[in-house]
């Protein structure tokens, strides 16, 4: 078995109202998560990416001097980038923050299974610990932005999209395959609901 | 339109098509071709002089063939740029035996037959996919005989049919006798909602569009009667419910329930719709009309594909394109500094395209205007002191991020800012010199250990690439597609991350099955890293056999970010597998693999 370094993790479970909270017992995956090797608080939030939930995990990491964060919750794709602000807030290296996903990929797809779901559960918070434990901080680079944009397609949508840039500075590239721009919207007659003309 | 054609922020490039697209978010390269139009549309004044001598006579595109152009042409009098363009495939060439009348018409000398195709290359920050969407074809719709029969027209030919610019000047008249019908039906949702025809969404804009277009008819003609069929009437917008009920009001009869049949009276050309009336206790009639309007949906554009592999975008299963979050971010695609806008997205009428394209120049400009990204620091690194300077990684490097040179003593350095992050280097080094960097070996092995401590034969390891199989399982738990809970998922940024060891350090410590999952061959979002997965996942396939291990026990699947359902059924299925797994042969796999020598990272 790999070994980690010592830690200080603190791990919070979200209910997510009752997203999660109707399927997994939250009240045991935090317990289970306070017996973990490395874990010096396990906590539970009603919503933790609420202002509230937020500003109870800063107030854990100052508190207990956590340098791991664990946040059993949704989505890393939906709110990695919300938990990684919030750790960063209090000093510590966004990418010291790991999720565990236990709604999309646990208690909403075992709705009929709160004995296997919760038990999932439990293994998906031991797993993001354990990584916990090896991750490392990071820091991004920063790359340059082009200021200009391509606009593929000259109908309604990217006549409007390129005005629109246009006007506020940027430098626009519009790209139609047909001889003119108009797309489906000038073949039109009259649009609805004001009846007026499509040109 | 005009403004477009005539601001100094925008570049306009028509009869143009993009080739590529390469780079990432703030930074991508596109290579567009502009195709030779054959008139100078700087020089063009659009006077016609060119359009009276060509000889050639093609049917009207614009006018969806109800009339006729020539070779040279300006698709519509209000096009912009309002040049001529010359079909190529329909001119008869400038040999002046055969022709050259439009060159030698042209005063100012704008046409030129030797024009080529170029092709030239832009650098932007971001992308505003507005690609469109098609309009259905209704001909393979047999029942209601559009081509057989000559007075059934669908709804965008009825728009050219309306329009005072179009071929009949405004004139509504059926295609068999010119006259003005007396009696005119719509039908509703044709190429919509029914699984029959492929198309179960709705099409958002053709019960407006048939109330708008009833209400043109009713000021043309008051005493036109006007029956509209359909399924249900979707008049949910800001002004929608009172255009209707002002086409109530002038009198035209919307009846629910669509027409099964249409046949046409030989004599008259008349079509006979055959139809269940509902209010009437289901009785059949026949009802008759002079002409029959399909209210034809959208589909999505048949080469979508093309513009899908350029910037690996996603498609839901409707096949339009995919955004990043259906409430929080549809603007957005899942490509970072890629934006969706208009009908490519899903079908809308116009405000809500406007309304869309509107919010994606927003995020454009939220991107540019920062002038600079932070990229996310998942980038790999190597240790000097491991690499022999074999020279694999950078081989397999999608992105020709690694330099290494042995002839030089050149030992392997990845170029950050080209480096996306797949993993793949890390995965190929056979001295563990390379680190993915917060994908790192010791992180995933930590992973497996945590999730094997217990119970092993129960749980079912699944390797998840973040930007489709993850993301796909994500989708499930959206659409609560249940499935067994043995599933643990180890997510990495590409599949092609996944190290054989992985799966074999995995084997040794109890495993049942373990399931690799990436974006489908083609969709990579690392170009095509994931080709260097399956190539891995055959070899372990045959090393495992060699060891008496069921290749079963070792899947790999590709499954796209809209694919909830798929996902839902790959873990059914896998799950089944598990269980035909005993005790017992977990036991004398782990005995088979005890003398492996399998590297995980510490």
């Amino acid at each position: 078995m790999v070994q980690a370094q010592r830690p200080r993790i603190g791990v919070f479970v979200c209910e997510c109202g009752r997203n999660i909270a109707a399927t997994v017992d939250c009240d045991a995956v935090r317990d289970y998560a306070g017996t973990l090797d490395g874990v010096v608080c396990a906590v539970k939030n009603k919503y933790t990416c609420s202002e509230p939930g937020q500003r109870e995990v800063q107030k854990w990491v100052r508190e207990k001097g956590l340098d791991r964060v664990v946040i059993a919750a949704c989505s890393p794709r939906l709110h990695e980038p919300t938990f990684r602000n919030c750790v960063k807030q209090v000093g510590l290296n966004p990418y010291l923050m790991e999720m565990a996903n236990i709604r999309e990929h646990c208690s909403w797809v075992h709705q009929g299974d709160p004995g296997g779901a919760t038990c999932k559960a439990k293994d998906l918070v031991r797993s993001a610990v354990a990584r916990a434990g090896f991750l490392e901080p990071q820091e991004e680079a920063e790359v340059k932005v082009t200021a200009s944009a391509l606009v593929i397609g000259g109908g309604i949508a990217g006549i409007q999209a390129a005005l629109d840039l246009a006007h506020a500075g940027t430098k626009v590239i519009l790209v139609e395959r047909e001889p003119s721009i108009g797309g489906i919207m000038a073949q039109l007659d009259k649009t609805y609901p004001t009846m007026d003309c499509s040109i | 339109m005009m403004d477009v054609g005539r601001h100094p922020n925008i570049k306009l490039h028509t009869y143009s098509e993009v080739e590529s697209i390469t780079g990432f978010i703030g930074n991508f390269k596109a290579r567009i071709r502009r195709k030779a139009r054959f008139v100078d549309e700087k020089q063009c004044t659009a006077c016609g002089d060119c359009v009276k001598v060509c000889p050639v006579v093609t049917p009207s595109r614009f006018d969806i063939g109800l009339s006729t152009r020539r070779a040279i042409y300006i698709p519509f009098p209000q096009a912009v740029p309002a040049s001529y363009v010359i079909d190529m495939e329909k001119c008869l060439g400038n040999n002046p035996v055969a022709c050259g009348k439009c060159a030698a018409a042209c005063e100012k000398d704008c046409i030129d037959f030797d024009m080529r195709d170029e092709t030239f290359e832009v650098e932007v920050g971001a992308v505003v996919v507005a690609t469109g969407a098609g309009v259905v074809d209704p001909t393979h719709l047999e029942e209601y005989g559009y081509r057989r029969y000559a007075n059934v027209i669908t709804s965008l030919e009825f728009e050219r049919l309306v329009s005072a610019g179009g071929p009949t000047g405004g004139e509504i008249v059926r295609f068999n006798d010119f006259q003005t019908p007396r009696r005119i039906a719509f039908i509703q949702c044709v190429g919509s909602r029914s699984k029959k025809t492929g198309r179960p969404y709705c099409s958002n804009i053709c019960c407006m569009n048939t109330v708008k277009d009833s209400l043109l008819i009713k000021e043309h003609y008051p005493d036109v009667e006007i029956d509209v069929f359909y399924m249900d009437l979707r008049a949910f917008g800001k002004g929608f419910e009172d255009l209707l009920q002002r086409s109530r009001g002038r009198g035209v009869r919307y009846l629910r329930g669509l027409p099964g049949r249409i046949t046409e009276d030989p004599a008259s050309q008349d079509l006979v719709l055959r139809w269940e009336n509902q209010e009437e206790g289901g009785r059949v009639e026949d009802r008759s009309y002079g002409m029959v309007i399909l209210a034809v949906g959208l589909e999505p554009r048949k080469d979508n594909e093309r513009v899908r592999g350029m910037l690996t975008l996603s498609k839901t299963s409707d096949g339009f394109f995919l955004e990043s979050h259906n409430k929080l971010d549809p603007v957005s695609a899942p490509t970072r500094g890629v934006f969706l806008a208009g009908c490519a997205e899903s079908p809308k009428d116009i405000r809500d395209s406007v309304t869309q394209a509107g919010a994606a120049a927003a995020r454009v400009l939220r991107l540019l205007g920062s002038g600079k990204i932070s990229i996310e620091a998942v980038t790999a690194r190597v240790d000097p002191e491991k690499c022999n300077m074999c020279g694999l990684c950078a081989k397999g490097c999608p992105y020709n991020a690694i330099l290494v040179d042995k002839a030089k003593n050149l030992k392997a350095t990845v170029i950050e800012a080209a480096c996306a992050g797949c993993g793949n280097c890390a995965a190929t080094c056979m001295h563990g010199a390379i680190t993915a960097r917060h994908f790192t070996d010791a992180q995933i092995a930590s992973q497996i250990d945590a999730i094997f401590a217990d119970s092993p034969q129960e749980k079912v390891l699944t390797f998840a690439c973040n930007w489709c199989s993850y993301a796909g399982g994500d989708f499930a738990g959206v659409s609560r597609m249940q499935y067994p809970p043995s599933a643990r998922l180890v997510r990495t940024l590409c599949s092609a991350r996944v190290r054989p060891d992985f799966i074999l350090y995995a084997f040794q410590k109890g495993a049942p099955v373990v399931l690799v999952s990436g974006c489908h061959l083609g969709d990579c979002h690392y170009i095509k890293a994931n080709h260097h997965t399956l190539e891995r996942i055959e070899r372990l396939w045959g090393r495992l056999e060699r060891k008496g291990i069921r290749r079963e026990r070792l899947q790999l699947e590709w499954i796209s970010a809209a694919e909830g359902k798929k996902f839902q059924e790959v873990m059914c299925r896998v799950d089944e597998i598990r269980k035909s797994v005993t005790l017992a042969e977990i036991a004398a796999t782990q005995e088979a693999l005890s003398q492996e020598k399998v590297r995980v990272g510490v």
